[in-house]
């Protein structure tokens, strides 16, 4: 039976949508004009695009030239990765190799394994620390002297295990050797610090409904000297480099959410943090061997560098139940109520091990034992007590089922 | 009651997951991914393991509001299903792989799973009748999969639930229509699920390589001819055995030998049989005292025969026949049943064919 008022605690797969964002959106597509056409209403729709693109901007650190609306994550991790690569390997045909950690996001790793199946690349694995993250000598290690590599790419966030990794010290590491460095960002805008210039990134993905947006908005930050080759040809709308008339009233919705979510991320990151290190607490109690995977709690990127932020996502609680699986778990939470994730979803519906979790060195078992609970801006004390009131018994009946589906 | 119901992306257990909930229960649906490499699109109209099978499953689940998984059980499937198959083939025996999944699948892994994860029974689209543990053949005789499900014993019975076994097929098509199932027209799948292109032998040569042996005249003891295979065959085959014989009679496959994967063939009164050697039997309830009369189903489609059954060698039956068969081929199932044309024809039970022998030579 579907649960009348569900206890939802997967924000990151979605989170919902924020009122300010619904109003905008809504007055946005009440009105006609491209904003590439030059009348007035055309003039209108551009004038609230270009706002929209300079408050965007503005929020993370960025020029508004740097900004590329696109259709959302996959997208920009999508010509992000391409792009480089091609552009990169145009220029210098030794070029080859790309630089990449292996917990990355399926829209990096697969546009990667593409790019080596049909387009010559070589991929280098980064080393991954069990936490998940990626040291700069490690990057250092696998870049070389760099002459032959034609982009690096390490997520800002994990979306699985809430692993930060220190993005500025990365793309540090592989400007020294003249290597463009890209960074998945969509975990990270609005629930840690992320300023582009800052970091020092040559490119950075992010996307709206991870922070209280529209699903189907995003944009790639690409510094103004990075060279790109388009993915999609057409009008060239977004800088000669992504093509497709603009979604204005997306656009809108998209801004609107990253503005809101960056104010708001200092004081909705820290009670977030609280609820979840209760829910953390409070489930290793009742289940004394569950494992927490990713970084510690309170983990800090850097000791004694404020601005260097936690080191693990405020609102990820990720954890491994011994002995019951992962699968069975989620499907007694949701009988119950609680929605929350095994990882990421694949396409077939199946589950497979978490390839974050095996690349952090843990085993198939561990990794099919896992759930992932996912705090964020609606979250309560009340969803936190509501996990909390049904976890034992539900691990205790997950166990009796074992891990029988193999 | 909570319920899961194994929803395959067929029409059959879409209608059966519906009736549940229209039951009251509360229902869950599952679907079994037996597949370790599942295409994308269904191809062609057999099987029922690709992506898109999946997704016709889920958009039924979602209709009725109900909660959907996929279950990945394609290491399970694989060894207990799969495996077997090519390993009884290549035994020189031909089995029946639906029986089995429903044996130690359907019936056994995800009941099983089922009843520790708090369901209290398991819902599936077979067409089969179930009332006070008593499991028979559908109102459909064309459709009736009580042979498939002849291996079920009392305890998984208990936990299952059929709710097609009542309603002919037409009629099952006709519910799906009326609530607007997608899978309402969905053509039915036949054969063997993990041989989509249907080609048996093509896949068991994939499996086992070419494995050449002689094909030997029973009536003279003869060579007459080669052939790529033992699996190739099955007994009481006719067609496509390769050899040529001057009499123009038609030659039967009367036996399959895999040690010296020796092809036994012969005229059709040496293929003509009356008795069957089984191994241990399965009950569907308490196990009759023997002898005793039945009928029996000596295949999947076959039309039921009557017969007396009583105390084989091993702990296995002798099934003496009413009349005479051909083509009864060891490791099919012999399903009895004790006829009943009021509440439909009851299973009794089953019993792994060994031989087939003709009972006064």
């Amino acid at each position: 039976m579907t649960h009348p008022d569900p206890i939802y605690l997967d924000h990151a797969a979605t989170t919902p949508v924020l009122p300010e964002v619904l109003a905008a959106m809504t007055q946005q597509m009440g009105r006609v004009g491209n904003a590439s056409s030059l009348h007035a209403s055309g003039r209108a729709a551009r004038r609230v695009a270009e706002q929209s693109r300079e408050r965007l901007a503005e929020a993370l650190g960025a020029r508004p030239s740097e900004v590329l609306f696109t259709a959302g994550g996959t997208e920009s991790d999508n010509l992000a990765v391409k792009g480089l690569f091609w552009a990169r390997r145009q220029a210098d045909s030794r070029r080859r190799r790309i630089v990449v950690s292996p917990a990355e996001h399926h829209a990096v790793l697969d546009s990667v394994e593409w790019l080596a199946k049909h387009d010559g690349a070589e991929i280098t694995w980064l080393r991954l620390e069990p936490s998940g993250r990626v040291l700069p000598e490690a990057l250092a290690d696998a870049l070389g002297d760099g002459v032959d590599v034609a982009v690096a790419s390490v997520m800002w966030a994990n979306n699985e295990i809430g692993t930060v990794s220190d993005i500025a010290a990365l793309a540090e590491v592989a400007h020294e050797v003249g290597v463009p460095f890209h960074t998945d960002a969509v975990q990270a805008v609005g629930q840690v610090p992320v300023d582009f210039a800052a970091s020092g990134v040559d490119a950075l993905t992010m996307t709206g409904h991870k922070l209280g947006g529209p699903m189907g908005a995003g944009a790639l930050l690409l510094r103004r000297d990075a060279e790109c080759t388009p993915l999609l040809h057409g009008g060239g709308q977004e800088r000669d480099v992504r093509s497709g008339t603009l979604d204005v009233a997306a656009i809108v919705g998209l801004q609107v959410a990253t503005s809101a979510s960056v104010e708001s991320r200092p004081e909705r990151a820290a009670r977030t943090a609280e609820l979840r290190d209760q829910l953390v607490a409070g489930v290793l109690a009742q289940v004394p061997d569950a494992r927490l995977n990713g970084p510690a709690l309170d983990d800090l990127l850097r000791a004694g560098t404020p601005a260097a932020g936690p080191g693990r996502l405020p609102g990820n609680a990720h954890l491994s139940f011994p002995g019951a699986e992962g699968d069975a778990l989620l499907m007694l939470l949701d009988a119950r109520g609680v929605e929350c994730s095994t990882g990421s979803a694949c396409s077939a519906g199946v589950a497979r091990p978490s390839h974050v979790l095996l690349a952090v060195g843990a085993d198939t078992d561990r990794a099919r034992s896992s759930l992932r609970f996912s705090l964020g801006h609606t979250s309560t004390e009340h969803d936190v007590q509501a996990v909390l009131d049904v976890i034992g018994p539900v691990v205790e009946r997950a166990r009796r089922a074992g891990m029988g589906s193999r | 009651m909570r319920v899961l119901a194994a929803m395959s992306g067929g029409v059959d257990s879409a209608v059966a997951a519906a009736l549940a909930v229209d039951a009251g229960h509360d229902v869950t649906g599952v679907h079994l991914a037996l597949s370790p490499d599942r295409q994308m699109l269904r191809s062609g109209a057999r099987g029922c393991c690709s992506v898109e099978d999946s997704h016709d499953a889920r958009r039924v689940a979602d209709e009725l509001g109900i909660p959907f998984y996929v279950w990945d059980l394609a290491e399970r499937f694989t060894e207990d299903v799969v495996d077997d198959f090519v390993a009884e083939y290549a035994a020189g025996r031909t089995p029946n792989p639906c029986l089995r999944c429903n044996e130690k699948i359907k019936f056994s892994a995800v009941l099983d799973r089922a009843l520790a994860l708090g369901f209290d029974a398991v819902v599936t689209g077979h067409h089969a009748r179930l009332a006070d543990g008593e499991l028979r053949r559908s109102v459909d005789a064309a459709k009736d999969q009580s042979y498939v499900l002849g291996v079920l014993t009392p305890a998984q019975l208990a936990a299952a639930r059929f709710p097609l076994g009542g309603m002919t097929k037409d009629r099952v098509r006709e519910i799906a229509a009326e609530r607007g199932f997608a899978v309402a027209a969905k053509p039915d799948s036949h054969d063997i699920c993990f041989i989509p292109d249907g080609d048996t032998r093509g896949f068991l040569t994939r499996r086992l390589g070419s494995r050449p042996g002689p094909v030997v005249d029973a009536a003279t003891g003869a060579t007459i001819g080669q052939h790529d295979g033992t699996y190739g065959f099955t007994v009481g085959q006719r067609k496509g055995l390769g050899v040529a014989v001057g009499d123009q009679q038609p030659r039967y496959v009367l036996g399959i030998e895999p040690v010296s994967r020796t092809v036994t063939i012969g005229t059709a009164d040496l293929a003509t049989i009356d008795e069957v050697v089984t191994g241990a039997p399965t009950w569907t309830g308490p196990a009759p005292e023997l002898p005793f009369a039945a009928q029996v189903q000596l295949r999947a489609h076959g039309r039921p025969v009557d017969c007396q059954v009583s105390d084989g060698p091993d702990g296995g039956l002798r099934i003496a026949l009413a009349g005479e068969e051909r083509g009864i081929a060891p490791g099919q199932s012999a399903v009895l049943y004790l006829p009943d044309p009021v509440r439909g024809d009851r299973v009794l039970g089953q019993a792994p064919i060994q031989r087939a022998e003709a009972r006064a030579a």
